[in-house]
């Protein structure tokens, strides 16, 4: 019998292939030539973006829109060090990623050679996991792992770093059909135990709220999330992660909860008598000051994370185990159900007094409205990634999200730059959907080298910018807190039209409110990349908002 | 408060790395840390005694620990029956009208006498972190020149 020996390089690609990877946003240089050899006549796809950065959150945008693993490379040293901040975002918000680095010659390693730099070290604590390939042998197995490991459990970005020479020496092709890590075992269906007293709370309770996460659309709960709302009649809120988990037009939604979220959402989460979290983790956005969160609830917690629970709020019933296996179990096991109606009554008080709003004008545009005009061309179907800052806030209080996976931003860490690179995943992903980044104008400049990258793919997406020529979040936190000292917060920009047209994609400019529609539109039926540089109120402050360590109930509303 | 827990990993490199960065990421303090091999060389046992100032604290400890990849297994030995051990090595400088106090405060706290030299002699004693104390504690007077403990090792009763 003979034996296929291939080299390291064209194992990682068979392996990828195997593994269903359909894409890998990548960076060729010295240390990865033997797989960049190896890619040229593969038959996967492949897509160079124009900076490394740009391929993590490519890998991550197209993570997030289609649920499967993304898949981004790139060469040693500083290749692998851009890539961080795009690793870091996918740690912070559980998004599966396996990133794929070399690294100098395995007996170079530590030398300082040129391009050297300890990746495993660096990413150790802004990864799920990461793993040196020091023998050409292990090469097969650790893919495997890999994604193995980057998909189960609470996922995360995992690296790989394989030395060019391991990339070039030749073994014996064998892919490990079973995966298997004895020191890691995710658990999966929660306690039945647990759940049967989750039942019991729940059936006592009088006002109930459900606070959903990003957890929820990573395990594709929301089936299950909705039938337990509709079961209870219970409202739901969720986090910025948890976006989409539940319909935004459903009558039992409130919103997203915290800093920026509704007020309703707030006050019903201060005076609820409990909370059943599902695939959240009471982040500090959400939580305001922690000492007088929710004082009159009971906890109950489902997370795939045991170290999520407990960790800021005090939990009564945890529930460690996949989000929709619980929630499918819960709703077995609920036969009393709580009676909700003055609660539902109460919650409706509040959305009539305490709606979410902005002061429209005739003759200025506001960002708000931008944002809705989006939601009514696009008639909420497309896929909106964001920047980072009163952007991403505008477009989670202004698009009504009906569908898990259609609202990409960066939650946990908070990467201005991420928009444009993550727009262009997604769409390679869903290459059917409309894809919206809306970004602001400082944000969209860090990462906006990525234009090239779409327009010679032909990867069309749009990019509304909300042109305010500040750093809007930041200015804004300097008048509330600062005194109005704008400390560097002023923008000069480019002629973002101009810009546009250079890269070979089309700009629109819009100064009028009138114009607005029509160019979101327009830029719908333009097939190429559209940038619209929306000139919007200035000074425009994102409400309500609750002041950094105060109660989640003590919002500023800002308005007359 | 201190507690002692032990730890199963797989015997690979980094891994020390992985709960060494685990620990200053999140600000807790190792007071002292011990690493073997075990009977099985593909994975080693870590000892360590960590600080924690409450119950949340040493919980998040074992969660975090527990979620890293590497580790199979950790055990805390706060509510658990156990035995632990410690080695210590010390100098000692005495003056020769001590001589006899010295011996007697070596012979009651069951620590030995490795070396003698013209200046100094070298102690070691093995012992629980009580017997380790009532050492120092009986040494002080005498003068510790230099001082070297092993780290507390740990096994389940």
């Amino acid at each position: 019998m003979n034996i296929m020996k291939l080299n390291g390089a064209k194992i990682l690609i068979e392996s990828l292939k195997k593994e269903g990877v359909e894409v890998i946003f990548g960076y060729p240089g010295g240390q990865v030539l033997p797989i960049f050899d190896a890619l040229y006549d593969a038959d996967i796809k492949f897509i160079l973006p124009r900076h490394e950065q740009g391929a993590a959150h490519a890998a991550d945008g197209y993570s997030r829109a289609t649920g499967k693993v993304g898949v981004c490379l790139a060469t040693s040293g500083p290749g692998a060090t851009n890539l961080t901040t795009g690793i870091a975002n996918a740690y912070m918000d559980s998004i599966p990623m396996v990133a794929i680095t070399g690294q100098v010659k395995s007996f170079l390693i530590g030398n300082d050679a040129f391009q050297e730099a300890d990746v495993t070290g660096v990413t150790r604590s802004i990864t799920k996991h990461n793993f040196l390939v020091k023998d050409v042998k292990e090469l097969a197995k650790t893919i495997r792992e890999a994604f193995y490991i980057a998909s189960s459990g609470r996922p995360g970005p995992v690296l790989i770093d394989i030395p060019s020479d391991i990339q070039q020496q030749e073994t014996e092709f064998i892919w490990p059909e079973e995966v298997s890590i004895r020191s890691y075992k995710p658990t999966s269906f929660g306690h039945p135990g647990q759940i049967k007293k989750a039942a019991k709370l729940i059936a006592s309770s009088k006002k109930p709220l459900i606070y959903a996460g990003g957890g929820v659309i990573t395990s594709e709960a929301y089936r299950e999330l909705r039938k337990l709302a509709e079961k209870l009649n219970a409202p739901v809120t969720w986090t910025l992660m948890g976006i989409g988990c539940f319909p935004a037009t459903h009558k039992l939604s409130l919103g997203m909860l915290g800093m920026h979220g509704t007020a309703y959402a707030n006050h019903a989460i201060m005076e609820s008598d409990l909370i059943i979290a599902v695939g959240a983790r009471f982040d500090d956005r959400v939580t305001g000051r922690l000492d007088k969160f929710a004082p009159y609830a009971k906890v109950i917690h489902i997370d795939i994370d045991p170290t999520s629970i407990s960790k800021n709020v005090r939990v009564d019933i945890p529930v460690v185990g996949d989000a929709k296996n619980i929630l499918g179990q819960l709703l077995e096991d609920i036969d009393k159900l709580p009676d909700t109606s003055e609660w539902l009554k109460t919650i409706e008080a509040w959305k009539k007094k305490y709606p979410l709003k902005y002061q429209d004008k005739k003759d200025v545009i506001k960002p708000q409205y931008v944002v809705e005009q989006i939601y009514e061309a696009t008639k909420g179907n497309a896929i909106i990634t964001t920047e980072v800052g009163q952007n991403q806030m505008w477009a989670a209080q202004w698009y009504k999200y009906d569908y898990p996976r259609t609202f990409l931003s960066s939650g946990g860490l908070g990467t201005m730059g991420f928009g444009l690179p993550a727009a262009m995943g997604a769409k390679v992903g869903k290459p059917d959907a409309i894809v919206f980044d809306i970004a602001g104008d400082g944000s969209i400049q860090m990462n906006i080298q990525e234009l090239a990258t779409c327009v010679c793919n032909k990867i069309h997406v749009k990019v509304a910018i909300l042109n305010n020529g500040y750093l809007g979040m930041v200015r804004q936190w300097q008048e509330l807190f600062y005194k109005k000292r704008y400390s560097h917060t002023t923008l000069v920009n480019p002629d973002f039209v101009k810009l546009a047209e250079a890269y070979g994609a089309v700009g629109i400019r819009v100064t009028k409110k009138e114009d607005v529609r029509k160019a979101i539109e327009k830029a719908i039926s333009i097939d190429n990349t559209v940038f619209i540089d929306f000139k919007v109120e200035e000074e425009e402050n994102v409400y309500p908002m609750v002041p950094a360590g105060e109660a989640l109930n003590r919002m500023i509303e800002g308005l007359a | 408060m201190r507690h002692t827990i032990s730890v199963l990993v797989e015997n690979r490199f980094g891994v020390l790395a992985r709960i060494a960065g685990l620990f200053s990421a999140r600000g807790y303090n190792i007071a002292s840390l011990a690493v073997s091999e075990t009977m099985d060389p593909t994975i080693s046992y870590m000892t360590m005694v960590v600080e924690a100032e409450d119950e949340k604290i040493l919980e998040q400890i074992k969660k975090q620990l527990n979620k890293l990849i590497d580790i199979i297994s950790v055990t805390d030995f706060t509510k658990k029956a156990h035995v632990d051990r410690e080695l210590v090595l010390a100098k000692v400088s005495y003056s020769q009208k001590d001589k006899a106090k010295f011996e007697n405060s070596i012979a009651k706290t069951g620590a030995k006498i490795v070396q003698k030299t013209a200046g100094f002699v070298i102690i070691e004693m093995l012992g629980d972190q009580t017997e380790i104390k009532a050492l120092l504690d009986s040494l002080k007077q005498f003068g510790i020149k230099e001082l070297v403990r092993s780290g507390r090792i740990a096994i389940s009763k």
